[in-house]
């Protein structure tokens, strides 16, 4: 068992994201940028990044990016791709060496479709394709000891490890990609393990997501995603927030909107003020999902294929910041790393805790 | 007079805050620090008459533990400005962030925009030494929550934020034993904490706030008539130890 560096400092996670709301690409080099500013908001043991955009020539294939402690590992895991998914193509991802990062595992991508026949395997039946993808995620974190999927989205991609952000960037050279929506985190872990599953972002298909905070409520949304399918296998509290968009948005249809209210509702207090409409919405979303309510202190950035959100807990235990510059929208922990990529916003806010802050492609933008 | 000039672009918190120290130990007295973009503790634990003026978006924690010094923001601040603060000014001409004043026990901060979530929580006097917040715009939730002493002067004038919302955000003055928050324009019961309620100011409140409201004033050249011209109401609490049954049985 690899044991960690556990240094305690005072500090917090950092986040920084960005969306061209025209589908305009920009380098990952920018985000970098941007996420260093807040280099002393970690402590080295986890950075990580999330693009949108990025494999055009597979846009059509889920991109699985594969982490494997060893060759034994990357074997079963990919005997278990063979059978469930065609491999359109696969490929070590590019790196280069950076001394401080280090204990680098095996990692691969795949992009792959599922197998139309599942007759004569364990997967349920009458799968959507997503929903297939979801359970060969499952299966592989779940099963196949030493493996772990970090990213399954469409034409998007999870870069993620134990280093600085800034450090990870180099090590997987992403100034080498361009997105039109980047997220990115500088890890301080407190409660779990700095482990390379364990940094962020945290992925299941094109959700991805970076957190700042604690989810105390951890227990209550790990047994609840159990009832549907997803097993929670990377340590951290923050893995729970992605399946739960993917349960609450995709499966279950909420919008956006709703489901940030059943994350982050507002206290009872506030909805007994509330007009009736809107009290009968408030009152449903906490009963039909209180065990999807995030409890603790947390800002998060959660992306899609189709926009960017941000979101507080609805105290504000942790900092988050807005701006605007034309069609791009920012968020970070800190104006500062706003500013070092855009010095000049048009406009500059920090959002109201429980509120989502959300920008969406333009319609019609194709992505 | 004498003025040292950084261009601090590039430059690590660490090594700029070294150069002021370094240059306050040699007897410089006046400083203008540009292209500052993050770098955090800015003037922490400087003592004495000191001017320094900031453009950019200083970092985290800017003026803790400062002692004297006076401090202008040409542009916003982040969180934890004046932490622990202990005499002083530091005018901020944009938006400030969450937790400012935190535990200050003197000086005083004027934002001339809107401020984050828990301004001056646990503030606290003794004999003279009253710290005193003003915030021209607006402020999020818990602002004086833990007030032990000092004055927090709200005004919801001069921010960005206009959506609509009062100037107080919810839970104000929550767990609050001391000193007096006063907000201009409507102040709704339901937002103040357990046990608070607002009450109408006297001529005795008037004059307590009226020379902080000056110098507000005069610091970013404001309408002091206009400022006046609005009701305020008061916040203190009830008796000094007004949570002393809480965990009692």
């Amino acid at each position: 068992m690899q044991s960690w560096n556990y240094q305690k400092d005072i500090s917090g996670c950092g986040l920084s994201g960005l969306i061209n709301k025209n589908g305009e690409r920009v380098s990952g080099e920018v985000i970098v940028r941007s996420i260093a500013t807040q280099h002393d908001r970690g402590n080295g043991l986890g950075g990580g990044f999330a693009a949108y955009g990025i494999y055009p020539e597979f846009k059509h294939h889920y991109a699985l990016h594969i982490m494997c402690d060893d060759r034994t590992a990357q074997a079963e895991a990919e005997n278990f791709l063979r059978d469930a998914v065609y491999i359109a193509h696969q490929e070590r991802i590019p790196t280069r060496p950076n001394p401080r990062i280090t204990n680098v595992p095996i990692l691969n991508r795949y992009f792959v479709k599922p197998r139309a026949e599942t007759e004569g395997t364990t997967f349920d039946k009458g799968l959507g394709e997503d929903d297939f993808m979801v359970q060969v995620v499952m299966r592989i974190n779940t099963d196949v000891r030493g493996a772990f999927v970090f990213s399954s989205g469409k034409n998007m991609g999870a870069f993620k490890g134990v280093g600085y952000p800034e450090d990870i960037a180099d090590f997987y050279r992403l100034e080498e990609y361009s997105g039109y929506i980047w997220t990115a985190h500088n890890r301080f872990p407190t409660n779990t393990p700095g482990w390379w599953g364990g940094a962020h972002p945290f992925t299941i298909l094109d959700w991805s997501i970076v957190h700042n905070g604690e989810i105390s409520s951890y227990g209550i949304n790990k047994r609840y995603l159990e009832m549907f399918g997803y097993h929670c296998t990377l340590l951290t509290d923050t893995e729970v927030v992605a399946y739960l968009l993917d349960l609450l948005i995709r499966k279950h249809g909420l919008s956006i909107d709703v489901a940030c209210l059943a994350l982050a509702p507002p206290f009872w207090k506030e909805i007994d003020r509330m007009d009736e409409r809107r009290r009968e919405l408030c009152r449903a979303v906490r009963m039909v999902y209180g065990s999807a309510l995030l409890n603790g202190p947390f800002a998060i950035l959660f992306a899609y294929n189709g926009g960017l959100v941000g979101l507080n807990d609805r105290i504000k235990l942790r900092p988050l910041v807005a701006a605007t510059k034309g069609e791009t929208v920012y968020m970070a922990s800190e104006e500062s790393a706003i500013r070092e990529i855009c010095p000049d916003p048009d406009r500059v806010w920090a959002p109201k805790a429980g509120d989502p802050v959300v920008a969406e492609l333009n319609e019609g933008v194709i992505h | 007079m004498r003025e040292m000039e950084i261009d601090a672009r590039g430059i690590y918190y660490r090594d700029l805050n070294r150069i002021i120290r370094d240059a306050v130990a040699g007897g410089e007295r006046r400083f203008v620090l540009r292209n500052v973009n993050g770098q955090r503790y800015i003037g922490d634990g400087i003592e004495g008459k000191i001017r320094m003026e900031v453009f950019g978006t200083p970092g985290q924690d800017m003026a803790a533990f400062m002692k004297g010094p006076e401090i202008v923001v040409h542009g916003n601040a982040q969180d934890g400005v004046g932490n622990t603060m202990d005499d002083g000014k530091i005018a901020i001409r944009g938006m400030a962030g969450d937790i400012v004043g935190y535990g200050m026990r003197g000086g005083r901060i004027y934002i001339r925009g809107d401020a984050g979530y828990r301004v001056g929580i646990h503030m606290k006097a003794y004999r003279d030494k009253v710290p005193v917040i003003v915030i021209g715009g607006k402020a999020g939730d818990f602002l004086g929550e833990y007030m032990a002493g000092g004055v927090i002067i709200l005004l919801g004038m001069f921010g960005e934020d206009t959506n609509g919302r009062p100037a107080a955000g919810d839970f104000l003055g929550t767990g609050m034993h001391g000193g007096a928050i006063y907000v201009r324009g409507k102040l709704d019961e339901h937002m103040l904490g357990r046990g608070l309620k607002p009450a109408e100011v006297t001529d005795e409140d008037i004059k307590v706030i009226r020379p902080y409201l000056k110098e507000f004033c005069q610091t970013f050249g404001l309408d002091m008539n206009e400022v006046l011209a609005g009701r305020f109401s008061k916040v203190a609490p009830a008796t000094h130890r007004p949570y002393g049954n809480m965990y009692a049985y």
